[in-house]
């Protein structure tokens, strides 16, 4: 059993849901209630990472964010450090390939409140600012919760664009699925079982308690 | 002063329509769906523009369209209640009416839900309450605001009859505590000449006629576009005494009115509205009939209708009784203006829910 690999993962499923979190309330809210020219290729381009294959994203973030490109000579000035294998460029290709799952059930979530209670709110003379957190997100938390935690269990168990951002360092850009694999190429099955089952525990946990968790929002509103 | 409103849109519904409502007075926009009614009272509210518009409260612009002067809805001060009430569903009947303070005063929210008569139920939810009680608790909070207008918009279609009714007469009670201008929406006649000051008719976005409501209720030309059989008159009346038969004796201007049992205590003053169609005309003072309303008048003017019908307008002191008679029957009796005449009432065909209380000066 590799704690250390599970360690990294956990901390990267963590950074990730912190820093979409922002990113899914206000994108979710703004597809969800706002009418616009190229509205369909914004929600295109934020579905993209669900149905390319993570090579072909992780080539581009490689391409992207590699020592030779602007971003890449960016990073290196500031922080003297490379972006690509290393844990901060993992951060960064894990929140691009969570786009879908952070943004697409918020914005089911805000789509879901009727026109009139917004109206409403504003009757009532709430500011957009005081509707959001008043009327909006207790009436769409469910679905910015969902979307947390699909975000957590997805980047738990990222695999593909992991190993190409990344690559294999123990303690930096290892995580569990990369050390799953690993142990299953050097035959040590045991080990690979382990991790499995213990990925598996982990992800069902999750996703029950936010269900059972949603079933009551449900009931109480009902 | 007040306010007024001045709006024309060409789409997405045709728009073409002014009017004004003072200070404690209430407007009815009465009209079908689909008129452009609820689009007034959204163009007051903010929640909508029309391509010219002007909306002003106690001479303070709103909504100017040539002066490029457009308030946000939450920055207009109004009262608004919902068709379908749009209460906050995860907040109880009392955090509704502080969604709607600038500072929420728990004091203040009790109060309020005692003026609309929901005392004990503030710590429910929507869910846990009636459709009329929902319809009290959108209007508590609609009035939370101290709002400079209050906009109803069909508050009363969401509920069953009995609910309206009772719902209708708190309201009348309740406008003795209010000075702003309302505007009523509602498709219903008998709606609009039980609680309106003023009425406008309005149709594909044009007000075709707006005055009292006693002058445009009596508009046959007026309400055709809501369906004739709706002209009615509106007599005042105080409750005398309930008979052991069932029946209430009522005290009208235009003498003694018998109606089924009316729930209210003797001494009430009530609003009752006689269906133009219900009243038959006789010349002499009929004997031997079941009806128990005789009221003797005098006919005022005779208006020729499009079809086989014409209304009689019967001046019985200075109120007036509507009846709607063929052309031919009118012949036979060879009625003309300042003729003598019965009006026959017969007091099952007053419905309950044309009788509502008085507004208390």
């Amino acid at each position: 059993m590799d704690w250390t690999a599970l360690n990294l993962s956990l901390q990267l499923a963590v950074w990730t849901v912190v820093i979409l979190l922002p990113v899914s309330v206000v994108m979710g809210r703004f597809l969800a209630f706002r009418q616009f020219r190229g509205k369909p290729l914004v929600e295109a381009l934020v579905m993209l990472p669900l149905v390319l294959p993570p090579t072909v994203l992780g080539f581009y973030l490689l391409v992207t964010l590699g020592r030779n490109s602007p971003i890449g000579q960016w990073w290196h000035g500031v922080f003297d450090s490379q972006l690509v294998f290393s844990f901060q460029g993992l951060v960064v290709a894990s929140i691009l390939f969570n786009l879908p799952f952070a943004i697409q059930p918020a914005q089911r979530g805000f789509q879901a409140i009727p026109a009139e209670l917004r109206e409403a709110a504003a009757c009532c003379g709430m500011s957009p600012w005081r509707s959001l957190w008043k009327v909006e997100l207790p009436l769409a938390w469910p679905g910015v919760v969902t979307a947390m935690v699909l975000t957590f269990a997805h980047t738990l168990g990222e695999f593909g664009i992991v190993l190409m951002v990344g690559g294999s360092i123990p303690g930096e850009t290892r995580t569990i699925a990369i050390a799953i694999y690993d142990r299953v190429q050097a035959f040590d099955t045991a080990s690979a079982a382990t991790m499995s089952a213990v990925l598996v525990a982990i992800s069902l946990f999750t996703i029950a308690v936010t269900f059972a968790l949603s079933a009551r929002v449900g009931r109480r509103l009902g | 002063m007040a306010l007024e409103v001045i709006a024309r849109a060409g789409s997405p519904i045709a728009l073409d329509a002014a009017f004004r409502v003072g200070h404690g007075e209430l407007l009815a926009l009465l009209g079908h769906s689909g008129s452009g009614k609820t689009t007034l009272l959204r163009t007051i509210a903010g929640l909508w523009r029309p391509e010219q518009a002007r909306v002003t409260v106690d001479g303070t612009a709103w909504l100017d369209t040539a002066g490029r002067v457009d308030l946000p809805a939450h920055r207009r001060r109004v009262g608004i209640v919902f068709q379908n009430y749009a209460l906050f569903p995860h907040m109880t009947a009392a955090q509704n009416v502080m969604a709607a303070m600038p500072a929420p005063d728990p004091t203040e929210a009790a109060r309020i839900l005692d003026l609309v008569n929901l005392h004990g139920l503030a710590e429910r939810r929507p869910a846990q309450l009636s459709g009329g009680q929902q319809q009290r608790v959108a209007l508590a909070r609609a009035l939370a605001r101290r709002p400079q207008v209050l906009l109803l918009d069909e508050p009363f279609s969401a509920v069953d009859r009995a609910t309206r009714e009772k719902l209708h007469g708190e309201i009348i009670a309740l406008r003795a505590h209010l000075q702003m201008p309302v505007v009523l929406v509602t498709h219903d006649v008998n709606e609009a000449q039980l609680l309106a000051d003023r009425v406008a008719v309005i149709e594909r976005g044009r007000i075709i006629r707006e005055g009292t409501t006693a002058e445009v209720m009596a508009d046959a030309e007026a309400l055709r576009a809501m369906g004739i059989r709706e002209l009615a008159a509106m007599l005042p009346a105080t409750v005398v005494e309930h008979l052991p038969d069932g029946l209430t004796r009522l005290d009208a201007p235009t003498g003694p009115l018998f109606l089924p049992g009316v729930n209210s205590e003797p001494g009430t003053r009530l609003r009752v509205r006689i269906m133009a169609h219900d009243v038959i005309l006789s010349r002499a003072r009929p004997e031997g009939l079941s009806a128990q309303n005789i009221l003797a008048g005098r006919v005022a003017k005779i208006v020729p209708g499009a079809g086989p019908g014409v209304v009689v307008h019967l001046a019985i002191g200075k109120h007036e009784i509507l009846a709607r008679i063929t052309r031919r029957a009118a012949d036979q009796l060879d009625l003309k203006p300042g003729e003598t005449a019965h009006a026959i009432v017969k007091s099952m065909s007053v419905a309950r829910d044309h009788v509502a209380p008085r507004r208390p000066r």
